[in-house]
């Protein structure tokens, strides 16, 4: 093993902060897009940008925010759809990123949050956190419009530039290596009935 | 009912008499009836008609996924946006999906409609499928997810049927196993 095994990736990017940036995202959200939280931090930084009707708060299901989100992306075409996703998540399900590519959904914006460790964990280095290239990842995937935001004004750049896009988007963002700001209140039942209620698919009781 | 020969059997490929329709035509038409427009899969070569017909009706959405588990994300995601699906797969595709159930389709009360080609029993050739065949059942139990297995061409858009409406209204999963009985299986193929 050598030296490099531990070592992240060197990029030509500001390492942020993901509830800086969670933060930015949720003030530019002005027509109830939709936003899907990965598991654990990912999500409880979304909790704590101050919870919106059109939120979903993953408990389990690790690397299944990119599949969700695209599921309401194919269902409510004209609504934009958020997800965010950790890096550790996302190695779990790299090949969603193919189906996402071929089916282009024009309404589909992908953020990868990428620290190259599992934080909630006790921060062990990922399998690709010296060694792989995510935003490479996705590209060769199908998904051409993938890129690293350099610093948190390129990161609100992009997501300006989301709001309008005509095929699939997927922002990478280096992130450091704190843990979440909030805890999403483990309701589950309430979590997607919330949800459904801020997509206009139910009416409350 | 199964050929033995490696030839798919009568029971798929449609030569039935008029009035009796083949396996796959009732679960096209039930999805429709129960208004199922999604159908992500992993293939099976048991599925390979009824994946080729809903690839053929632009009432669906169908595509293939690369995992189980990402097909009833997307599922998920589609049912709580006002969209309803159902995911194709084998047996050795459901056995993936433990940690989906447990932590998605079921605590969030989500009505996922699984169709499950049944490998590993009745002509198996395979060890390895015959062995996660066996991990099927007492997975669903376990969890106390609604399931059948589907053996009968004459009971079978009953069972398609009513599994579709009570997984809908008690917002609750369902497996349905389409049974080598049924469907023919796949027999000593390469």
């Amino acid at each position: 093993m050598s030296d490099k095994m531990n070592k992240p990736l060197a990029r030509n990017t500001k390492v942020m902060n993901r509830f800086d940036l969670t933060a930015r995202l949720v003030a530019k959200l002005k027509k109830e897009e939709a936003v899907v939280g990965g598991i654990g931090n990912t999500n409880f930084d979304l909790w704590a940008a101050g919870h919106r009707p059109q939120n979903f708060y993953m408990l389990g299901s690790m690397g299944l925010a990119f599949p969700i989100a695209l599921g309401v992306a194919l269902a409510q075409p004209n609504r934009r759809v958020f997800a965010l996703e950790g890096d550790g998540s996302l190695l779990m399900q790299l090949g969603c990123l193919s189906t996402i590519a071929t089916l282009k959904p024009k309404n589909l914006v992908m953020i990868v949050m990428d620290n190259g460790i599992y934080q909630i964990t006790g921060a062990q280095p990922t399998p690709a956190a010296a060694a792989t290239d995510l935003i490479a990842v996705a590209v060769g995937c199908g998904l051409t419009n993938s890129t690293w935001a350099a610093d948190e004004e390129d990161f609100e750049r992009l997501i300006d530039q989301s709001l309008t896009a005509s095929e699939p988007m997927l922002i990478g963002v280096r992130i450091d290596d704190k843990p979440g700001t909030g805890t999403t209140r483990r309701d589950p039942v309430q979590i997607r009935e919330r949800f459904m209620l801020g997509l206009g698919v139910r009416e409350a009781l | 009912m199964a050929a033995a020969d490696g030839q798919i059997s009568a029971a798929d490929s449609g030569q039935k008499a008029s009035h009796e329709k083949a396996w796959h035509e009732i679960v096209l038409q039930t999805l429709k009836r129960n208004d199922i427009r999604l159908v992500p899969y992993v293939p099976d070569r048991v599925l390979t008609r009824l994946i080729k017909e809903i690839h053929a009706d632009p009432f669906f959405t169908t595509f293939p996924t690369a995992r189980e588990e990402e097909a009833v994300g997307i599922i998920s995601g589609a049912w709580m946006a006002g969209m309803r699906g159902a995911v194709l797969m084998q047996t050795s595709g459901f056995a993936t999906l433990a940690n989906v159930l447990a932590s998605l389709a079921i605590p969030y009360q989500i009505p996922l409609i699984m169709l499950v080609s049944e490998r590993g029993t009745l002509g198996e050739f395979n060890y390895g499928q015959s062995l996660v065949c066996r991990t099927m059942r007492p997975v669903l139990d376990s969890l106390a997810i609604e399931h059948h297995t589907a053996t009968r061409l004459d009971e079978f858009e009953f069972i398609v049927d009513r599994s579709i409406k009570q997984a809908i209204t008690t917002q609750a999963p369902v497996a349905l196993i389409l049974s080598p009985l049924l469907t023919g299986g796949k027999v000593f193929d390469k």
